[in-house]
């Protein structure tokens, strides 16, 4: 994970210092102000991995003479096929679609939004089929 | 005493009971349920392959109305059209998809030794949202109107409500809205899963290059396609909900969206161009039979190149007069430098290689080439006055599609690699280089002749054009071109069905390197049986060639 964090950390140093001459430089402040931020959605992820690679240490993966047994565990958490993706997607599809044809085609779209909500929270809680 | 080899091949993930068959829905239903990357994957390549159809189909008719100065093929009002959404489709719906959702979707997990995605159903998700945001952009042909006709880029004031009434326009926003967030939840999950699901003793310096770019492809997504989405959205309220962000009208600023635009933009030509780079850097070893030249110069490579991306957009403003040229013309050259180190690193790993010349390997020298034309005629347009002369005109046309053709020709080497993978069955090799010849020439014969005429000053998006002889000639070279490449195209669906399951891949048809090629073709559900001890980037080569085991390194990767 130390790694992971730090290549979003040198990435925000970066993107700070960019931001810092080019602001200063072009008193322009649309690219400016993205910049800013470029550099502020680094340092987020990366000093939330940085925390948690200190206090989990070195996992399997990080070490370079692993074996495959030490990755055993559980897997399959997820259900295998869902159709709540599906729904959900039909969902955004049509409240999408509401801002261009007219505002009743919020009716399915909210309708199927919420539908895959509810159904996919109770199917996630029952976790993966077996 | 004989020492006992050790047994690299063990039981992944301590997993036994095999899941070969997958006791899930069938057919449709299973089209539509799955979260399995490798179904969702297959989705997404046929669907942006389709895609890739449509947005060439109507280049051939942009190409047939400009074979001569005055063509009656098309009216004006639907050239507009026709350029606008050749260039929305093949960037928003083909290049972007096909590059960061088809085989990326497939090969990341595998190749990292992962059972699935990180979150498979938001991958399920993406997919919805692609297909319903390319059918929400293509529906702008059937409503009055016609479709979006200001150009891929949606420039202020042509894209506002006065200037662009009509529902496409609308339709054009609202796909690129959906097809936003897919790609944005794309790259939530493969970085969670790039970062979590790696295999033991998968280090992060020991993965291939290929799932190496896409990690970095998605940061570059979570940095880049939320600023799209606002400006998207701003845009929106502008037409319909009587906002002036930008509009002069109303003390808006028209230039901010092309600030905006374009600080999505540039990243945008990363995120489409890293996934083609990786997928020469696996094939291209490959084929030399060498480990890659230069490996951990590829990394650093990308990831400059990502860091630079993002301080570089507007030399495609140079000519607005309101923005920095300097920091952006030294910016941009300097991003010639990693770009040039990988194309160095491409040739050191053919030098000296066994090099095997089959239809991956010619997409992939034939990528190399033309990236190489279209990489150094951006240079020419990244120095202000240069681009101040050839700014708009057809040399810019010229010098992008290099660049994109050759992404269509990575795309296709990585279609030919991966295939046996996906499907289990060989492509057919004979057909194949038919199609790469005529893909090769054909690019070159459709942009080269672009590239002059624009030098002469022939503008791009223009239906009609001065009947001079010269430019006639030209042109007409160019639609030659675009016919061959069309033709190319139709031959790999041509090769699809001639080959279709006639011959059996076997797990591992090019002694491939990496851990895609240990699991069976396709692979099982959850992708893996078994293993093998990882101790370098190549793990299955190892494993196959005790003899010739890679140089380790990555040790002091902690
Ligand atoms: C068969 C291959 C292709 C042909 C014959 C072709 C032809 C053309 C032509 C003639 C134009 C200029 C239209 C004008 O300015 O009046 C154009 C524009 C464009 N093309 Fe292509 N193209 C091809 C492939 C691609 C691919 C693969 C991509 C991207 C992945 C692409 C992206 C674009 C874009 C973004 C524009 C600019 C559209 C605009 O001006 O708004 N093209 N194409
Ligand atoms: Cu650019």
């Amino acid at each position: 994970m130390r790694i992971e964090s730090k290549i979003l950390l040198w990435l925000g140093i970066f993107f700070g210092l960019m931001c810092a001459v080019y602001w200063t430089w072009s008193l322009e402040n649309a690219g400016g102000v993205m910049m800013f931020f470029a550099m502020g959605l680094c340092f987020l992820p990366g000093l939330y991995y940085f925390w948690w690679s200190r206090r989990m240490g070195y996992r399997p993966e990080d070490d370079p003479n692993a074996t495959q047994e030490t990755g055993a565990g559980y897997i399959d958490a997820f259900p295998g096929s869902s159709i709540f993706p599906f729904t959900l997607g039909s969902g955004a599809f049509f409240v999408v679609l509401s801002m261009v044809f007219g505002s009743w085609l919020l009716i399915p779209g909210l309708g199927l939004v919420i539908w895959a909500a509810l159904g996919g929270i109770a199917e996630g809680r029952r976790g993966g089929d077996k | 005493m004989t020492t006992t080899a050790h047994n690299p091949a063990v039981e992944s993930h301590g997993h036994e009971h095999g899941h070969a068959e997958h006791h899930g829905p069938r057919g449709i239903l299973n089209w539509l349920t799955s979260t399995d990357h490798k179904v969702i994957g297959l989705s997404y390549t046929i669907t942006s392959v389709l895609m890739l159809v449509i947005g060439g189909a109507l280049a051939e008719v942009i190409r047939g109305q400009l074979a001569n100065p005055n063509g009656h093929l098309v009216t004006m009002a639907q050239y507009n059209e026709l350029f606008t959404m050749h260039g929305s489709i093949m960037i928003y719906l083909f290049a972007g998809p096909f590059a960061f959702g088809a085989l990326a979707n497939i090969i990341v997990p595998i190749q990292i030794g992962a059972p699935d995605m990180a979150f498979p159903r938001l991958n399920a998700l993406s997919y919805w949202l692609y297909l319903s945001g390319a059918i929400t952009m293509l529906l702008g042909f059937f409503v009055t109107g016609g479709a979006a006709n200001f150009g891929w880029v949606g420039y202020a004031p042509l894209s506002d409500a006065v200037y662009a009434p009509g529902a496409g326009a609308d339709l054009w926003i609202g796909g690129l809205l959906l097809t936003g967030f897919s790609a944005i939840f794309t790259g939530v999950n493969i970085c969670a899963t790039v970062f979590y699901l790696r295999a033991p003793g998968l280090t992060l310096f020991r993965m291939p290059i290929f799932t190496w770019n896409l990690l970095v492809v998605s940061i570059l997504i979570l940095l880049a396609f939320p600023i799209l989405t606002a400006g998207l959205v701003m845009l929106y309220a502008d037409r319909h909900l009587g906002t002036h962000i930008y509009s002069v009208a109303g003390g808006g600023v028209p230039v901010l969206w092309q600030h905006i635009f374009w600080f999505w933009g540039h990243p945008e030509v990363y995120i489409l161009a890293l996934p083609f780079f990786g997928m020469v850097t696996e094939i291209i070893p490959v084929f030399s039979r060498k480990p890659v030249f230069g490996y951990k110069g590829m990394v650093f490579a990308t990831l400059t190149i990502a860091a630079l991306s993002l301080g570089v957009w507007a030399h495609h403003m140079f000519t607005t007069g309101v923005v920095l040229l300097p920091f952006f013309s030294i910016m941009s050259l300097l991003i010639a430098v990693p770009t040039g180190i990988k194309l160095f690193n491409w040739i050191g790993s053919m030098w000296r290689g066994q090099i095997w010349f089959s239809t991956a390997m010619l997409f992939a020298i034939g990528f190399v080439v033309t990236f190489l034309i279209g990489g150094l005629t951006g240079i020419y347009l990244a120095s202000p006055p240069l681009d101040f002369f050839t700014h708009d005109t057809y040399f810019v046309v010229a010098h992008f599609h290099s660049v994109v053709m050759a992404l269509v020709l990575g795309g296709m080497a990585g279609l030919y690699y991966w295939g046996p993978k996906i499907t289990g069955y060989m492509l057919n090799e004979r057909i194949g280089k038919v199609q790469f010849w005529l893909a090769f020439i054909g690019t070159q014969v459709f942009t080269i002749p672009q590239y002059i005429v624009g030098l002469n000053g022939m503008p791009r998006r223009m239906a009609v054009y001065p009947n001079d002889p010269e430019w006639q000639t030209l042109n007409t070279w160019s639609s030659v071109g675009a016919i061959m490449i069309g033709i190319s195209t139709l031959l790999f669906v041509v090769n699809i069905v001639a080959s279709w399951k006639k011959h059996p891949a076997g797990d591992n048809p090019w002694d491939g390197h990496t851990l895609e090629w240990f699991t069976t073709s396709p692979p099982p559900h959850h992708n893996f049986f078994r293993l093998p001890q990882i101790r370098s980037e190549r793990p299955t080569w190892d494993h196959n060639h005790p003899e010739a085991k890679a140089l380790a390194h990555g040790k002091e990767d902690h």
